[in-house]
């Protein structure tokens, strides 16, 4: 069973010839085509259906957490003017 | 992956539940739609309504794609099935009820239809056993349609031909628009759907229809903040499009999953389980692809299917217009285990997640 509009990190650790090998976290090795995306080895990708749709940033992962500490703090800085 | 990047903190989701409380209004309802299986999944099972005020909704639209599909599309493969051609399709759409019979009872009676986890097995099953008739039951949003658009393209094998069944997102979400009764406030975009549209396409909501619009990923926190964006815009009287998934998203999406799905596939309109017709609203094959349409290969035209059994709400469920606990059916005559509609059968059903996630 799978979820159609989920797709599950993976981290890359080969690629050759438009597939590559990825580990969902689990210590095993699983192969998914990437012939939509521009990946290298190390780099985190989404896969939905045994295909690579997006590359996932770290950078932007961490400006998410930074932006919402942000929200969070701005608004409550104005509080206890 | 990035789990230590706190994406669940349970600290930090206290505090954006506070501030949503503080840019909420205080008695007008605000009904935010999101139209994807996976944010319900993450909203039920996190109880994340309940932390909500009272008067904001957060309603469920037609985001499960296999409930989506029509019943004359199933009809469809089971016919392609019972012609002698295996039909391989995702595990979820076996078991959805079609005019006469599902893909799992025409199992049952013999015929070969086999569950695959994506595209490529069905290739590789048809290169293995070349003389035998092989069709793809490829359903889907734009998430999925990518895959098969490429399989299309790299000329499969010749006993492979695909029932193209795939379903676009944005024309949903317009139509969503146009049910006057339904008041919607703001729409949380599907984060993976996202990944391959961009948020370009749903420029259209901001614009044209003065929807607050928001992007989001499956976290608890990432369905928690996009309510806080859309109740922050409305507070402001303002309607714009945001992206809270950045991570994954950006405004133009991948440009090569769309390139492939403009070269295999036209846009046209689709029927939609309970629905209707929506304009521009479906995928079918380019006329030079011809060749790989089951349907046309195999002489398979089914015009109406019924979509509901007497009784079955899914039609309102999947427009949020009732919740699944105001179906007559629900958890009585319509049970995961004994499921009636396609919304108690797929894993991204509403009337299925409330069944199993609900606190």
């Amino acid at each position: 069973m799978m979820a159609m509009c989920l797709a599950i990190p993976a981290k890359v650790m080969k690629v050759q010839d438009g597939k590559a090998q990825v580990d969902f976290g689990e210590g095993v090795l699983r192969e998914v085509d990437v012939t939509l995306v521009n990946v290298k080895v190390g780099d985190y990708i989404l896969v939905h259906a045994g295909y690579a749709i997006q590359v996932l940033s770290r950078e932007e992962a961490e400006e998410t957490l930074r932006l919402w500490s942000e929200i969070l703090e701005a608004e409550n800085q104005l509080k206890t003017k | 992956m990035f789990e230590h990047l706190k994406f669940r903190d349970p600290v930090l989701a206290k505090r954006i539940v506070e501030k949503i409380r503080e840019v909420a209004p205080k008695s007008d309802v605000v009904k935010i739609c999101h139209v994807c299986g996976t944010h319900e999944w993450t909203i039920t099972h996190f109880g994340l309504r309940s932390l909500l005020p009272s008067n904001v909704e957060v309603i469920a639209g037609p985001g499960c794609p296999v409930c989506v599909t029509p019943a004359s599309e199933i009809d469809e493969a089971v016919q392609l099935a019972q012609k002698g051609v295996a039909v391989t399709c995702f595990g979820d759409v076996l078991r959805v009820p079609s005019s006469e019979k599902s893909l799992l009872d025409a199992k049952a009676e013999g015929a070969d239809i086999r569950v695959v986890y994506s595209v490529s097995d069905a290739v590789k099953m048809a290169e293995k056993e070349p003389a035998k008739e092989f069709a793809f039951f490829a359903i889907g949003f734009e998430t999925t349609a990518p895959s098969t658009a490429i399989e299309v393209l790299k000329k499969p094998p010749k006993n492979l031909s695909f029932l193209v069944s795939h379903r676009l997102i944005p024309p949903a979400m317009e139509l969503l628009l146009g049910i006057g009764d339904l008041h919607i406030d703001g729409f949380i975009a599907p984060g993976h759907v996202s990944t391959v549209i961009g948020l370009k396409a749903y420029e259209i909501f901001p614009k044209a229809y003065r929807m607050p619009t928001v992007v989001a990923g499956f976290e608890p926190l990432d369905v928690l903040f996009a309510v806080y964006m859309i109740l922050k815009q409305l507070k402001e009287g303002v309607a714009r499009l945001e992206n809270e998934y950045v991570r994954a998203v950006n405004w133009e999406g991948n440009i090569k999953a769309q390139e492939v799905m403009q070269q295999a596939f036209e846009v046209v309109d689709g029927e939609w389980r309970g629905l209707g017709r929506l304009p521009s609203s479906a995928f079918k094959l380019k006329t030079q692809y011809v060749n790989f349409d089951a349907c046309e290969k195999f002489g398979v035209h089914v015009k109406h299917g019924r979509d509901l059994l007497p009784g079955c709400q899914c039609h309102l469920v999947m427009i949020g217009k009732i919740k699944p606990t105001e179906c007559p059916l629900f958890m009585k005559a319509c049970t995961p285990q004994k499921p009636k509609g396609a919304c108690m059968v797929s894993i991204e059903g509403t009337c299925r997640i409330w069944a199993k996630e609900a606190k």
